[in-house]
């Protein structure tokens, strides 16, 4: 229960604000069309793989900043001095980014209706794990014990601007050579997209089952690891 | 009836000792005042009592529960003012509020109400739906406090609660802090400020370089000075004056006294065969300052 009252928190604090929201949906569009310009793809391709970034992009994209930024306005001790565990105070964070994860992948599965496409429902539970497991990976990259933002920021950028070119969004998995296709298995983004793919009734890549397992066997880790590095962090940045 | 329980707390950060084993108990209803100088180790304390820090060795029980083994029972138990802490600037005084009382699992209705009240005894109800940013210090400081408050609980940390602040609004807090204490319930309060600690505190323990010097009333303390008349005089020119009981504070030395005119006229007496000028004279009661001073020089 006192997880929902720091997401709320977090919601009105980081992610209600114009340039969050405006980011997040604008981010994915403009590298998507970065790609699809002067290339012959089915709009079911480019839409999936939009929907892939955004719901990634999203959850990964506040998440890793807020526990430097509290650390930094001194909000923190504050927290601390609650009788609430880091677990809670990990769970609420997640929860915050899983909501605008969700909310703002909205966006381009509108798109998707407006455009007349038809896809299977079963992207919502996808779209819905993809959030979770990503915030949690947001989280992982908010463990790293510095106040400063901007060095999260990088590290992030680091892992998350890779991450979509392995993942089968620009070019699809089935395409690429057999080391490539070892390495896109690495990234959780992989089985998402596969997901959204499959919901769009194009050809899987794995069985959807595996997809969603991968999905959630990432998140566990994700999620266990970060409240394990969380614990160590949060007093290195009083 | 023992509300505060720390023994032999010690905390190492890398090469610093923060604290050498500290050992002092509070009893419930007491207003009890920790003293010392800048990096004594008293915000160290306040955070290993409040379960934020673990300490590397020691015991603390808080309310009749270990801080260490049952930290959250503990912590349910407290109210925390830390010494450098902010509200969130972006929620409003309201939602800061309501955001701690979640985390305390209150009730509700029953925190709306307790905040309502708590914002209007601090002065800044008409404010409540304003964002924190906006706030000025004195105001975000009430606010803390409301925040410390809202669980209505039995123990309550204040890390220097008035620093920084203007007259009025650490008077409030003070007027605030005595409140509190008729409730019976009981304060912790660390200060730089001695007439704070002087006026508000039933007991007082002076900390230096992690390790408790001494622990006291006021009264007591102050009379531990070695007189009940504080004799300052400043000479015209360089000038050891060898009596007992003397302190030099800059170019003004201090004699504590139970004789006034005898020491008076020692002084004179002085003055006059080492030919320096006494630029003034006065006398007054020995003040909590000079006890502090008096026993970290004696600790050196
Ligand atoms: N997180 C930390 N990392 C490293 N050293 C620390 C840390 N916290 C405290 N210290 C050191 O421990 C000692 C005690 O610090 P503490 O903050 O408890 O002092 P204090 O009595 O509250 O001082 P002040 O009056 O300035 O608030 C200081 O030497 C300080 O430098
Ligand atoms: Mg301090």
């Amino acid at each position: 229960m006192k997880c929902f009252a720091i997401a709320k928190k977090d919601i009105v604090m980081y992610y209600l604000k114009g340039p969050v929201v405006i980011f997040g949906i604008l981010l994915p569009l403009f590298l998507f069309l970065a790609f699809w310009i002067g290339r012959n793809l089915s709009l079911n391709f480019l839409i999936t793989g939009l929907i892939s970034m955004t719901v990634f992009f999203a959850s990964t994209s506040v998440s890793p900043v807020i526990a430097p930024w509290e650390g930094q306005m001194r909000t923190l001790e504050r927290l601390l001095a609650c009788p609430i565990s880091t677990t809670t105070i990990v769970f609420g964070d997640v929860l915050a980014s899983i909501t605008f994860g969700i909310g703002i992948s909205l966006v381009p599965l509108l798109l998707a209706l407006c455009f007349g496409l038809m896809f299977n429902l079963i992207i919502i539970l996808g779209i819905i794990l993809a959030a979770f497991c990503f915030s949690c990976l947001g989280l992982l990259f908010s463990s790293y014990p510095t106040n400063l933002p901007s060095t999260v920021m990088m590290i992030s950028s680091m892992i998350r601007f890779p991450l979509i070119f392995i993942s089968g969004i620009f070019i699809p998995i089935q395409k690429l050579p057999a080391w490539g296709k070892t390495i896109s298995m690495l990234s959780p983004l992989t089985y998402f997209t596969d997901i959204a793919r499959i919901s769009f009734g194009m050809s899987p890549f794995l069985p959807i089952y595996i997809d969603f397992i991968a999905l959630a066997g990432f998140s566990v880790v994700f999620l266990v690891l970060s409240i394990k590095l969380h614990e160590r962090a949060l007093l290195s940045r009083l | 009836m023992i509300a505060i329980e720390a023994e032999g707390l010690r905390k190492r950060f890398g090469n610093v000792e923060a604290l050498k084993g500290v050992s002092f108990r509070v009893k419930r209803g007491e207003i009890f005042g920790f003293l010392g100088p800048n990096g004594a180790g008293k915000t160290t304390t306040v955070r290993i009592l409040t379960g934020i820090l673990k300490p590397d060795s020691g015991k603390a029980r808080i309310n009749g529960y270990d801080i260490i083994e049952e930290t959250l029972k503990a912590k349910q138990s407290i109210g925390v003012l830390p010494e450098v802490s902010n509200a969130y600037p972006d929620l409003t005084a309201w939602q800061n509020i309501m955001l701690i009382a979640s985390l305390y699992g209150m009730r509700r209705r029953e925190a709306e109400t307790r905040a309502n009240e708590l914002l209007k005894e601090f002065g800044i109800h008409e404010r409540k739906d304003a964002k924190v940013r906006g706030f000025s210090k004195g105001m975000k400081q009430r606010l803390m406090l409301c925040m410390a408050l809202i669980s209505d609980p039995e123990i309550i940390f204040l890390d220097e609660p008035t620093s920084g602040l203007d007259v009025q609004s650490a008077r409030m807090i003070r007027e605030k802090v005595l409140e509190i204490a008729n409730e019976r319930k009981t304060v912790f309060l660390t200060s730089h400020n001695m007439d704070e600690v002087n006026l508000l505190c039933d007991r007082v323990a002076i900390i230096n370089k992690g390790k408790i010097v001494t622990v006291d009333t006021p009264e007591r303390l102050k009379s531990r000075v070695g007189g009940n008349v504080a004799i300052e005089v400043s000479f015209g020119g360089k000038a050891e004056l060898n009596l007992e009981n003397v302190e030099r504070f800059g170019d003004k030395h201090v004699i504590y006294t139970t004789n006034p005119y005898k020491t008076i006229c020692e002084v004179v007496d002085f003055a006059r065969k080492s030919g320096v000028e006494i630029v003034s004279i006065n006398t007054r009661t020995p003040t909590l300052e000079d006890a502090f001073l008096k026993l970290l020089e004696m600790e050196r």
